[in-house]
């Protein structure tokens, strides 16, 4: 089962959920996220699992709502745009607690954009992209393999919570091929129905279970959603997660995630090879924000540098969390499908 | 008129006074009551239960199914 | 004393929210009926809309989920799917399962899944005040439709039950009402039809049952029975318009 094997990074997110014990998928065609919905299609079936080719994001995203409501390891994928659509269902899902995967290739925006991979959903991601005081649970891998380790985990982490999670990746890390290993294969049979699952009276103790987003007295309302607050508190006191390549205490602080992350790593080595005193701070978990750890490693910098493919959305939760107007911060970004080359984030960080 | 156990028992709190029971009795034996339910209804009632048929049309129609038919048994010689 | 009728056991009693003499109140008896005669009540999942019966969920005790606008029949899908072996189906309003959710619901027949769609269509918004409706009756005036609905200015009223009929997916698709008993056993027969054929997986199943809505047609419960009779059921002809079985074509 360790064998490693050579897999394009949308593959390896079908692989990764069918592995996780996901039987069901719900999707429409987006590139570049198109090819995830192909490998379903093609590998569901072999496991007596189901994939739907729905009419529309909406429909597919609410197709996944009907069946994380009935208690089941459920998934969609989609781009960008696709993501807009998908955002009516995944605020009632947050809303109803109901615990769904999305995939979100990122591509160019706004509107159409282009189909190039970009980090422009950034907003859309962790401030909860529909209406509603909300929050889904955003993971960012930065490498295929982490794209692996973090299905399971993303399923688990939903379940859980009752929650929506987005695992954001891009165009390039959805094309890129590499050599992953899957050490992980779950039996769908084995992760139990919830008791609050959507499954016919005669599986829950003859008790009906009752999934809404509605609550028409205002008092009510404003009690389940500080309720829903505690949880969010909750989640960001046990599941930020974050990632440091570099010294301790560094004068230069780097800060990306996703692709552009994979970008700035091998910058961040070769100037600490220089003997340049500086770190690189991933964030794997995009909400929660790591924002203790992040504050913990900025303490001794002097220049923050935020690196993103977008036009300045990670660097307003940096300069949110480490607020210290005698530091000096530094944007760079690509916001329209454009990457960085490693020259040039060597160029940026040597400053 | 109401001799014995009625053959149309309503649930006055359940009944919302909106007459279509009343409209639909074949044989005209319902009428709004002068009695009021805690939402301000006036509820139905049988006035000549003798007359009723227990057709239990008025308990098909009725949206609120605040109504109950019964038929009696029939006597054998 | 024998029993003529009852109320049904999954029939929650509390006193709905529905206006006086609404006809939402019959179909859901008239469902949970049949649920009870079927025994199947433990084994159903329904899929509440938002409209008038945004709060159905409160009504029936059975699993329920409370849709998105419009998006019931893709709930349902997903639900089906994660539990084959469940009853699921769909309470909806004509602006829910015609007009913004027209494509799911479209799908649901195109995909043949097996699940059940009921669209009350009384011609008219409810819930937000009486506005026009992809079913609205020409002529008929609404608070978005003030000089009576003109095809030139506000295009023609659908015709679902006909439309669903037409796709492959369809194992049954019918049309009636509520506005007499006769009319309400026709219903009961059909909502009982239409649950054996989705036990059976022959397809995609839907009832429109033509209701009333007393208060923004501004009539009396009485007089919006006799308008859904004589001018709804006129131009919404009730009757079988698909069944793969054949034994209910008309």
């Amino acid at each position: 089962m360790s064998d490693r094997i050579l897999m394009k990074g949308n593959e390896a997110v079908g692989e990764a959920a069918v592995r996780s014990g996901c039987r069901l998928y719900f999707g429409y065609p987006i590139t570049p996220a198109s090819e995830i919905a192909e490998y379903m299609a093609y590998r569901l079936p072999q496991v007596n699992g189901t994939f739907i080719q729905a009419e529309s994001e909406l429909a597919a995203s609410n197709m996944l709502y009907g069946a994380a409501a009935a208690g089941k390891y459920a998934m969609t994928a989609s781009s960008s745009p696709g993501i807009s659509l998908m955002q009516e269902a995944i605020s009632y899902m947050a809303g109803a607690e109901v615990p769904a995967l999305i995939v979100d290739a990122m591509r160019g925006g706004p509107g159409l954009g282009d189909i190039q991979a970009a980090q422009s959903d950034y907003f859309q991601l962790t401030k909860g992209g529909g209406h509603g005081d909300y929050h889904v649970i955003v993971f960012s891998p930065y490498t295929i393999q982490e794209v692996i380790n973090i299905m399971p985990l993303a399923f688990q982490t939903a379940f859980r919570y009752r929650n929506p999670v987005v695992v954001a990746v891009d165009g390039l890390i959805g094309q890129m091929m590499e050599a992953v290993e899957f050490n992980y294969f779950t039996d769908p049979e084995e992760i139990p129905l919830p008791d609050w699952s959507l499954s016919g009276k005669f599986r829950h103790g003859n008790k009906k279970n009752v999934n809404t987003s509605l609550e028409l007295d205002p008092d009510k309302l404003e009690a389940i959603n500080w309720r829903l607050q505690g949880k969010y508190h909750e989640i960001e006191e046990k599941e930020s997660r974050y990632d440091y390549v570099g010294v301790d205490n560094p004068e230069t602080l780097v800060v990306a995630y996703g692709t552009v992350a994979r970008l700035t790593i091998s910058a961040v080595k070769k100037v600490l090879g220089e003997g340049k005193s500086i770190g690189l701070f991933r964030p794997v978990t995009l909400w929660p924000f790591p924002k203790a750890a992040l504050a913990q490693k900025a303490k001794s910098a002097k220049r923050i540098v935020v690196l993103e493919m977008s036009a300045g959305q990670l660097i307003e939760d940096v300069k949110l969390y480490v607020y210290d107007p005698t530091k000096q911060y530094e944007f760079h970004g690509h916001p329209g499908g454009t990457t960085f080359t490693p020259s040039e984030i060597e160029q940026i960080l040597r400053g | 008129m109401n001799e014995g156990a009625l053959k149309v028992v309503v649930d006055e709190e359940l009944c919302k006074q909106c007459e279509l029971c009343v409209s639909i009795c074949p044989v005209h034996v319902l009428q709004i009551s002068s009695r009021i339910n805690s939402k301000g209804f006036h509820p139905v009632e049988i006035f000549d239960n003798d007359k009723c048929i227990s057709c239990g049309y008025c308990a098909m129609t009725c949206p609120e199914r605040a109504i109950a038919v019964y038929k009696p048994e029939v006597e054998r010689a | 004393m024998k029993v003529v009728y009852e109320r049904p056991k999954t029939l929650e009693k509390v006193v709905n929210h529905y206006c006086p003499g609404c006809h939402h109140g019959i179909l859901h008896a008239l469902i949970a009926e049949v649920l009870d005669e079927m025994n199947l009540a433990d084994k159903a999942v329904a899929v509440a809309p938002v409209g008038c019966a945004v709060l159905a969920y409160n009504y029936l005790d059975i699993d329920w989920i409370e849709a998105p606008h419009g998006r019931a029949v893709a709930i349902a899908t997903g639900i089906k799917l994660a539990h084959p072996d469940l009853l699921v189906f769909t309470y909806q309003g004509d602006g829910d399962a015609a007009s913004i959710g027209l494509a799911e619901t479209m799908y649901g027949a195109i995909r043949g899944m097996n699940v059940t769609t009921f669209m009350y269509n009384n011609a008219i918004y409810g819930m937000t005040g009486g506005q026009m409706a992809p079913t609205t009756l020409i002529g008929m005036k609404t608070t978005t439709s003030p000089y009576g609905r003109d095809p030139k200015r506000e295009g023609y009223p659908v015709k679902m039950a006909e439309t669903i009929a037409l796709q492959g997916g369809t194992a049954f698709s019918a049309r009636s009402s509520l506005y007499n008993p006769r009319a309400i056993t026709d219903t009961k027969k059909y909502i009982r039809h239409a649950f054996e054929l989705q036990m059976a997986k022959a397809g995609y199943t839907f009832l429109e049952v033509v209701g009333t809505c007393p208060t923004n047609w501004g009539m009396t419960p009485v007089e919006a029975s006799e308008f859904a009779k004589n001018e709804l059921a006129k131009f919404y002809q009730l009757g079988v318009l698909k069944d793969v079985e054949g034994s209910e074509q008309k």
